[in-house]
């Protein structure tokens, strides 16, 4: 096996095909790539290229194919889980410069756009022809459409319009070989295998994407929010499968605990009830006539099943200040502590809550308090464990508390992310949920793409002997690398 | 581990040491539409049962043997439909038959296609090993996506025993409306259609008729009739259920049945014969003579790919030429999950 190629042998090589403002390697350059939203994992890039170009993405693969050097694509660098964080030795593509949006054919609802383009832009600049993208992150001013791609991510809006997967129509990629694929097609099926179905959510291991085109929807014409509170969490949790089951499909489903709660209110005085257990807030959109029929019914499920107190978003204005405490819940939490640990699992909604009495059982067992934010639609759980990593010993037991949490919602039928990936921070907990034959068929989809597993290398999916040691989302200190950006 | 299930197992691992081809069954409901050619037989039918159901969950698991018409029973029951309206072909089709070949009905415009609603698979590898991807709940983007993956392969990457599906309500209310409208006009109409926000639920067009069906709330659906017009007419839910489950008139022909998946809004193709269009403009039928390669160049000009459906020459492979970069992928994807090639040999056709 030859040696590693030198930085600046590298640097040279790609000066072939980029442009001197292309490539970066001086330590205050690459110094901005080093992390991505989740900051506890740093890392210098090697080398950094800017690609312009498909035909530069190309020929940056090629070489790196050829010399065996590991590349990590990258989007806004908004991720959570550390999908993108750099290879010490390897070359870290970023996609910033793909910002255009390529074409938008409002008869067909579609829009054909380069990866760097923000999750918002796009809805933006189709507003015009009343359409939007319906998947919205919370990041969604920042974060990017190849990032949201490569994470299948979701928002407060997947349970009525889905997540990322189910909001594609075709992906333009490039695989570790230089090969240019594409994947869907404009009809609603592509011949053979589903594989943009895999490539979704593939978290940079299987291609390096360079043009994508999204489904639009019509934008609903109204949206009105129940803002609902109860004097005990398990009511709530029935106020959830009560509207389920009764056949509507709100637009949003969000639940808060107590303690979340009176974070939120102190934090944004979105004039949450202070008294409350949990709050649901509950979201119709559509024509007028059903959201109007949908409140109405809403209402008197949310009544029947015991809500203490129901309030109804009376304009815009009203509806966004019902939010805004739900979408400022992880700074609200982080002012109560001088760090917390964010957890993402799901649950079947029926399991609610006894996952949560265990969940405040242990917090009384570790010491550590606990607030809980949760997409009650979609069944995502959110804990936050506040705990401050100045104290000897807190971390390893936050650490130890959150893989209880974990391991309980794989026990109860659930996973160990809904939608924040794997990435780095949660690859041990993949051989909690996966057996070695199931982790074993994940290697070989990986080497159906990239035979030399050159591509985002030690994400995503661990190799069989690593599955030890827990590690989730952990704030400093409430110092995200977007610390203005919502996170929920 | 259900006896049943061993069994399976036990038969494909044998197959696996022998290498000898299988051929998995469910129903046999959509057996012309795989011309597997296999000396042995894999039979599903009996590994049957509802595994788990909550429909506040609105998330159902069954074994992939269970009859289509069972569960679709059970979820009516509870007020709860596949809301991707999969064709039975058939009183015998099995979940796992709806699974393996990933068809849609009326409802996959405006719903999704069976993809978008799988959440999970179990498989029977070609080694003969029982995986589990994907899972029970709604969100979940922990390891590759090899539940849908499994979505149309025909079997081809794995024994699917059992699935987790996303259910939806009925809607309480349906209406459908017709309007005479010439081709061209009536692909605009229903394009434009999509693009406001309509409750509009499966949309056909046939012989100079636009048809549309309206779904949701019987206020809204009532607004909607009033601002769109057309006659509103009786027999709507026989007609989606005729174009289902392929027994309206226009299937019933002794000619190649052709499918050519478009661009929505691509115009009229511009062959001869009698075509009926679904989803929106994304779906056109063709009973037809033409040769294959015209009908491969229409679909590819028009954003997508043409499949010989039902009838005509068996030897025409199910897939067109693939990319060779793709047909590359699709090899190893195969030869990963089933390394000797006994699972369903002749799909994914010739690449």
């Amino acid at each position: 096996m030859t040696a590693m190629p030198t930085q600046s042998e590298i640097t040279a090589a790609l000066s072939r095909w980029l442009p001197p403002d292309a490539i970066l390697f001086q330590p205050e350059d690459v110094r901005p790539f080093e992390t991505d939203g989740l900051t506890a994992y740093r890392q210098l890039p090697y080398v950094v290229v800017l690609p312009r170009t498909e035909a530069e993405v190309q020929a940056v693969l090629r070489y790196c194919h050829e010399a065996g050097i590991p590349v990590v694509a990258r989007g806004s660098g908004t991720g959570l889980s550390g999908g993108a964080l750099p290879h010490a030795t390897g070359v870290l593509m970023s996609m910033s410069r793909f910002m255009r949006i390529l074409d938008i054919d409002p008869l067909a609802r579609t829009a054909r756009v380069q990866p760097g383009v923000r999750n918002l832009a796009i809805s933006e600049a189709v507003a015009p022809f009343g359409l939007y993208y319906a998947p919205d992150p919370s990041s969604q001013i920042a974060c990017s459409i190849g990032g949201n791609v490569a994470e299948n991510s979701g928002g407060v809006h997947c349970l009525k319009y889905g997540l990322t997967v189910h909001n594609l129509v075709k992906v333009r990629a490039v695989t570790m070989a230089g090969e240019l694929i594409e994947l869907g097609c404009d009809a609603l099926d592509a011949p053979g295998y589903d594989l943009l179905a895999l490539m979704t959510g593939s978290e940079g291991l299987l291609g390096v994407l360079t043009e994508i085109t999204v489904k639009l929807l019509p934008k609903p014409q109204k949206a009105q929010a129940i803002l609902a509170a109860f004097d005990d969490i398990e009511k709530a949790g029935h106020a959830v499968a009560n509207i389920i089951a009764s056949g509507i499909i709100p637009a949003g489903l969000e639940m808060m605990d107590g303690p979340a709660t009176r974070a939120a209110e102190a934090f944004v005085h979105a004039s949450y009830p202070l008294e409350a257990e949990a709050i649901l807030i509950c979201e119709s959109d559509g024509t007028p006539e059903e959201v109007l029929d949908e409140m109405a019914r809403m209402k008197a499920i949310l009544e029947s099943s015991g809500a203490i107190e129901i309030r109804f978003s009376q304009d815009e204005a009203q509806r966004l200040k019902f939010w805004a405490g739900r979408k400022a819940a992880f700074p609200a939490v982080g002012r109560l502590s001088p760090d917390y640990y964010c957890i993402d699992g799901t649950i079947p909604r029926r399991t609610l809550a006894a996952v949560l009495k265990r969940i405040y059982e242990m917090s009384h067992e570790y010491g550590l308090e606990v607030c809980n934010v949760f997409h009650a639609g979609d069944g995502n759980l959110h804990p936050l464990i506040l705990f401050d990593a100045a104290k000897p010993g807190e971390f390893e037991r936050t650490e130890a508390y959150a893989g209880k949490i974990l391991e309980l919602c794989v026990e109860v039928g659930g996973t160990i992310t809904g939608e924040h990936g794997v990435g780095v921070e949660k690859i041990n907990q993949m051989c909690v949920q996966f057996r070695p034959d199931e982790i074993s068929t994940f290697h070989a989809v990986k080497a159906a793409f990239d035979p030399e597993g050159l591509l985002n290398p030690g994400k995503a999916i661990p190799t069989l002997h690593r599955c030890a040691e827990m590690g989730r989302m952990h704030v400093h200190h409430n110092q995200t690398a977007y610390p203005e950006l919502p996170r929920f | 581990m259900h006896t049943v299930l061993q069994s399976l197992m036990d038969q494909v691992r044998n197959a696996h040491a022998s290498a000898t081809p299988l051929r998995i069954r469910g129903g046999g409901s959509k057996g012309f539409w795989l011309h597997a050619q296999a000396p042995q037989e894999l039979e599903l039918r009996a590994y049957t049962g509802v595994v788990d159901y909550e429909p506040s969950e609105l998330v159902i698991t069954v074994r992939a043997g269970t009859p289509l018409a069972e569960v679709e029973a059970l979820l009516a029951q509870q007020g709860q439909m596949l809301a991707f309206e999969p064709p039975h072909f058939g009183p015998t089709a099995t979940l796992g038959g709806v699974i393996a070949s990933g068809l849609s009905g009326p409802r996959r415009a405006s719903a999704g296609s069976v993809r978008d609603f799988v959440l999970g698979v179990r498989i029977i590898d070609g080694l003969g090993r029982d995986l589990s991807f994907g899972g029970r709940v709604i969100k979940n983007v922990a390891g590759f996506d090899v539940s849908r993956l499994m979505v149309g392969a025909l079997g081809s990457l794995g024994v699917i025993t059992e699935v987790s599906l996303k259910v939806l309500p009925i809607p309480a209310f349906d209406v459908t409306l017709e309007w005479a409208l010439q081709e061209a006009a009536a692909i605009v109409r229903m394009n434009e259609w999509g693009g406001q926000p309509f409750p509009v639920s499966a949309t056909s067009w046939q012989n100079g008729r636009l048809r549309a069906r309206l779904s949701g709330a019987e206020v809204a659906v009532r607004a909607a009739m009033h601002r769109l017009g057309g006659d509103a007419i009786p027999q709507g839910a026989a007609w989606w259920a005729s174009l289902r489950e392929q027994s309206a008139p226009c299937f019933e022909t002794s000619r190649p049945l052709w499918r050519l998946a478009v661009k929505s809004t691509a115009p009229p193709l511009g062959l001869s014969g009698a075509i009926l269009t679904e989803w929106g403009g994304a779906q056109r039928w063709i009973a037809s003579d033409h040769a294959p390669a015209q009908l491969h160049k229409a679909a590819r000009d028009a954003g997508g790919h043409a499949l010989l459906f039902r009838g005509g020459n068996p030897a025409i492979p199910h897939l067109g030429m693939l990319h060779p970069v793709l047909g590359q992928i699709h090899r190893r994807l195969k030869h990963a999950f089933d390394p000797k090639g006994i699972l369903n040999p002749g799909f994914p056709g010739n690449f």
